[in-house]
């Protein structure tokens, strides 16, 4: 890649952040460049994060008509799937699936809320609340 | 807490050769990322389908993490400090003791808990590395965290759970830092076996059924490309937006740390003053400019009204895997 080719598309995801690449310049050689994003990587990242974001949507709805549990949504919020949830908790794949059921999750003994608290970064009230819309900006979680 | 008048914070596209870099730096032995990354040999390619990353198989394009860190500073001598622990509250009293040594300490944490990061990227991935250098008035964690611009600052609590936080790869408080740096050291036979380790794992490993290394495993990526046409539609774009990914926006200095390699190579050829070796990295360079083709192409076929087929992208990975297989002769052969 010539420098005068590395891509400057002020990706909004770089939030005003600039990257560095490797690109060869007018000598031949190689120096390190700025980037201000590249839209093709953008594209990629928002098509990821809108993907979690759709999943998370179709989650609280389904969690709003009691389908499934709250935990569901809360997983998606918190970037998890739940292979990473139970790497995170110590708890079985299988365990955390059931407890999408909403009358499984609803007989969670404080230990294992606790758990899902933790992984999660939210309160115990605020794991088994729901809120009324999706908010698909990023939610700080709070250490 | 003595102050640090000597920091080198230089941006980098790594953030592991980025940390080596810019903490070799600080300690006197200037070296720069493109060479740290080179001598380690850590450009590989590899497609792990049975490990998955968030729903999605692993490809990744360099060796696995702490391996940059630890190859460098054996190769190069440099005595270095490792400790992992048990608690959070041991981990980050230790930080507190190195730093009030004047050190730099190196820390593996996870992207997700660190608040500086852009949100869009504050994923739960798990080997992010960076440097503190300090604690500031308020109390915070003063970093130099490689890919950014400038050095940040960090609360100690989110430091803590970036530290801490758990899952695949769980970094356990793992932090680092170095002791007797020469400030001298002749790079050349490194460079030379940095670049015969680099060429010999290109062609994967020489294991009759594993084909999931170097070019092998770019031409079972490009074989179960070719079969994405059975997966729904939705897969099928995630697959391919997952490929740029792992390719682009992870840190890797553009096209999955092939411009990162080139440069080195360049860098590498006025150390030694070996033409052979600038001809490779100009090799290299057009490597690179292939995967990003491939990756144009795969958001191309996302987002296009008339995508291209899934062979084409295919067929651009095969080219990928066969220049790279040119170039492995080209390395072997560099004297």
């Amino acid at each position: 890649m010539k420098k005068e080719h590395v891509p400057q598309d002020n990706s909004k995801i770089y939030q005003g952040q600039s990257k560095l690449v490797y690109a060869v310049d007018e000598s031949g050689h190689y120096a390190g460049v700025k980037s201000s994003g590249w839209e093709i990587e953008s594209f990629a990242t928002q098509y990821a994060v809108d993907d979690l974001n759709e999943q998370a949507v179709s989650a609280l709805l389904d969690a709003q008509q009691g389908k499934v549990s709250p935990l569901k949504y809360h997983m998606l919020c918190a970037r998890h799937d739940v292979l990473s949830l139970s790497q995170v908790t110590g708890l079985f794949q299988w365990r955390i699936k059931r407890h999408f059921k909403p009358k499984v999750f609803n007989t969670l003994s404080a230990n294992i809320l606790s758990r899902y608290c933790e992984a999660l970064a939210i309160s115990e009230q605020q794991l088994k609340d729901l809120p009324e819309h999706h908010d698909a900006s990023f939610k700080q979680p709070s250490a | 807490m003595p102050v640090l008048n000597n920091l080198v914070h230089k941006q980098s596209s790594h953030c592991e050769s980025g940390v080596v870099s810019n903490m070799l730096s600080t300690n006197g032995l200037t070296i720069s990322e493109p060479m740290a990354f080179g001598i380690a040999s850590a450009m590989s390619f590899a497609y792990l389908p049975f490990v998955k990353v968030a729903g999605m198989p692993l490809i990744a394009y360099r060796m696995p993490p702490k391996m940059i860190i630890n190859t460098v500073s054996k190769k190069l001598g440099i005595k270095l400090h490792r400790e992992k622990f048990s608690s959070a509250e041991k981990g980050m009293k230790k930080l507190d003791e190195v730093l009030a040594e004047g050190k730099v300490v190196g820390l593996q944490t996870s992207v997700y808990w660190l608040p500086y990061f852009p949100d869009e990227m504050r994923f739960h991935f798990n080997a992010h590395n960076l440097m503190v250098y300090g604690i500031d008035e308020h109390n915070n964690y003063q970093i130099s965290d490689p890919v950014f611009e400038n050095t940040v600052t960090c609360p100690k609590r989110d430091l803590e759970k970036a530290r801490f936080s758990k899952g695949a790869l769980a970094p356990k408080g793992l932090m680092y830092w170095v002791d007797n740096v020469p400030s001298e050291v002749d790079l050349t036979p490194h460079i030379y076996s940095g670049i015969k380790k680099t060429a010999k794992m290109m062609a994967g490993l020489p294991v009759p059924g594993i084909n999931l290394f170097g070019t092998q495993g770019m031409e079972k990526l490009a074989k179960d490309i070719e079969r994405l046409d059975r997966k729904p539609k939705k897969y099928r774009h995630l697959f391919l937006a997952h490929i740029v990914r792992m390719q682009e926006e992870i840190g890797t200095g553009g096209a999955g740390f092939r411009f990162m390699f080139a440069s080195f190579l360049d860098e590498a050829a006025a150390y030694t003053n070996n033409q052979a070796m600038f001809e490779a990295s100009q090799m290299a360079t057009e490597i690179g400019d292939n995967w990003r083709n491939l990756a144009s192409l795969a958001v191309n076929h996302c987002r296009s009204k008339t995508p291209v087929p899934l062979s084409d992208i295919a067929a651009q990975l095969r080219d990928c895997a066969k220049q790279e297989t040119a170039l492995r002769t080209r390395l072997l052969a560099i004297k």
